[in-house]
């Protein structure tokens, strides 16, 4: 009965679809944790190619502007060897007033096999795959300020890479919680994975008012929220996403959470830094960390193919 | 069925490490197809004394039954320690039977290069070929039912052991 409740599962408890970490037994997101790290030694390779999804039709639909998720996924199906196209939703025919279902409609009839959906609007990919046939996959690439699913899984495959156990981790998100997909997506699935202790730094109006009941640490100063912390994950300051005046500047937000080696040193001193870009570079976090020798930024570039592979290839065998 | 005794695998090992002695030279690249080929490759890699490390090989992303089963097991890396290009290699596997996997193996080996020569060699060789595809060091060879799956196993001391089971 719970597993038919979340739409993600089929109905022997198999991911169909990813479009939130939220609800996921802690099983499947080691499946594709452990998937990927196969396919990391793929990227390694002379071809950088295997045959899994040859003749497979994977959809692009990005109805918001994106680059480095929209070209992961690209590349991750490209070597699955999955046909890709690409499609910027606000330049083609939604301009013209078609509704998003129309256009999804028009695109499974063009025999589509799976749909990677980015949408300014919360639950835009539950829509979609609420409408799809069966035998079409969704996924969420990021959705208002809800879900951002595979990003939530590259940051956890860069955190085993480096730290192994998460169990032993004490962990930081810092910055803007509030409008942050990324943040929901990173703490259910550290939460999911056993990190014993999880913080969130960032100032009050910058904090969603609920966000005790994730089984978070909050914190306001950095240098407490800091202390000895294993990981320090970062998060991009969403101008686009904020109305109203949620800071006085962006200088004055660099001098209380932008992340600099100052603040970092207060961390342990092999914590790691993530961040999931695009950066603002002395906004959030100073060109001197984000390019230091905790920086795990660039890694997290790489691995989220790895990653993106292997959660496509999990949902086109199910 | 009736039950078949099953042979000791490591008389077979022995059988199939006596075989290949004569045709193996330094530069061979052993490469086992996990897991049942890669603890044979890795007791062949020993006693054979090769230079060259052996490799492993998990074939689940050029398996031509997919788009059925899916990625259910947990999929480990392939790792091939040396340059496959120009290399003459010889496939482990333990049971050869339909000869898909080595098929799936063999694609997948040449997305690591051109290899001078491929030859295989299987513990137990239990007939029913699919496809064209023969091994060229043998164990033994085997008549079972369909119904039955032959499977390799090794315990904790690193013993191995065939047995026979009912498919799932």
């Amino acid at each position: 009965m719970f597993l038919n409740s979340n739409p993600q599962l089929n109905k022997n408890g198999e991911l169909h679809h990813l479009l939130s970490i939220e609800g996921l037994p802690v099983e499947i997101l080691r499946q594709i944790l452990d998937t990927a790290q196969s396919f990391v030694g793929v990227t390694q390779r002379e071809v950088k190619k295997v045959p899994l999804l040859r003749g497979k039709a994977i959809f692009n639909l990005f109805f918001e502007p994106s680059t480095r998720t929209r070209t992961t996924f690209e590349i991750a199906a490209k070597r699955l060897s999955a046909d890709v196209i690409n499609l910027a939703i606000n330049i083609s025919s939604q301009s013209k007033g078609e509704s998003v279902l129309d256009t999804v409609a028009n695109l499974a009839a063009m025999q589509a096999d799976m749909f990677i959906v980015r949408h300014g609007q919360s639950g835009a990919p539950y829509l979609i795959a609420r409408h799809v046939g069966e035998d079409i996959h969704v996924i969420n690439a990021g959705d208002g300020r809800h879900a951002h699913p595979t990003q939530g899984l590259l940051d956890m495959f860069t955190i085993r890479h480096y730290k192994q156990d998460f169990t032993r981790l004490r962990v930081a998100i810092v910055g803007d919680i509030l409008h942050s997909r990324v943040a929901r997506s990173q703490i259910h699935a550290l939460t999911t994975l056993g990190v014993p202790e999880l913080r969130v730094i960032g100032p009050k109006t910058l904090l969603p008012s609920n966000v005790d009941n994730l089984g978070v640490h909050v914190y306001h100063d950095m240098a407490k929220g800091l202390k000895d912390v294993d990981v320090v994950m970062m998060l991009r300051l969403q101008n686009e996403r904020m109305q109203g005046s949620f800071l006085p500047s962006p200088q004055e937000f660099f001098k209380f959470y932008g992340l600099t080696a100052d603040k970092l040193a207060l961390a342990r001193p092999d914590a790691i830094v993530l961040h999931p870009g695009p950066m603002n570079r002395g906004v959030e976090i100073d060109s001197d960390v984000a390019d230091g020798s905790q920086s795990v930024i660039l890694p997290q570039v790489t691995f989220g193919i790895a990653i993106r592979m292997a959660v496509m290839s999990i949902l086109a065998g199910n | 069925m009736t039950a078949i005794a099953l042979p000791d695998a490591e008389k077979l090992l022995a059988a199939l490490t006596a075989q290949m002695r004569p045709h193996v030279s330094a530069q061979t690249g052993l490469i086992g197809i996990v897991t049942g080929g890669a603890w044979l490759a890795e007791r062949l890699h020993s006693s054979l004394k090769l230079k060259v490390p052996f490799g492993t090989l998990d074939v689940s992303f050029y398996r031509d039954d997919f788009e059925g089963k899916g990625l259910k097991h947990k999929v480990m890396p392939s790792e091939i320690p040396f340059e496959v290009e120009g290399r003459d290699l010889i496939l482990i596997d333990d049971v050869l039977y339909t000869g898909r996997t080595i098929r799936a193996a063999m694609n997948e080996l040449f997305d690591y290069g051109r290899p001078a020569s491929i030859r295989l060699a299987a513990l137990v060789d239990r007939g029913g070929r699919e496809l064209p595809i023969a091994a060229q060091f043998v164990g033994t060879t085997l008549d079972a039912s369909p119904q039955y799956s032959i499977d390799l196993e090794r315990d904790e001391r690193g013993r191995l052991q065939l047995v026979l089971q009912p498919k799932k």
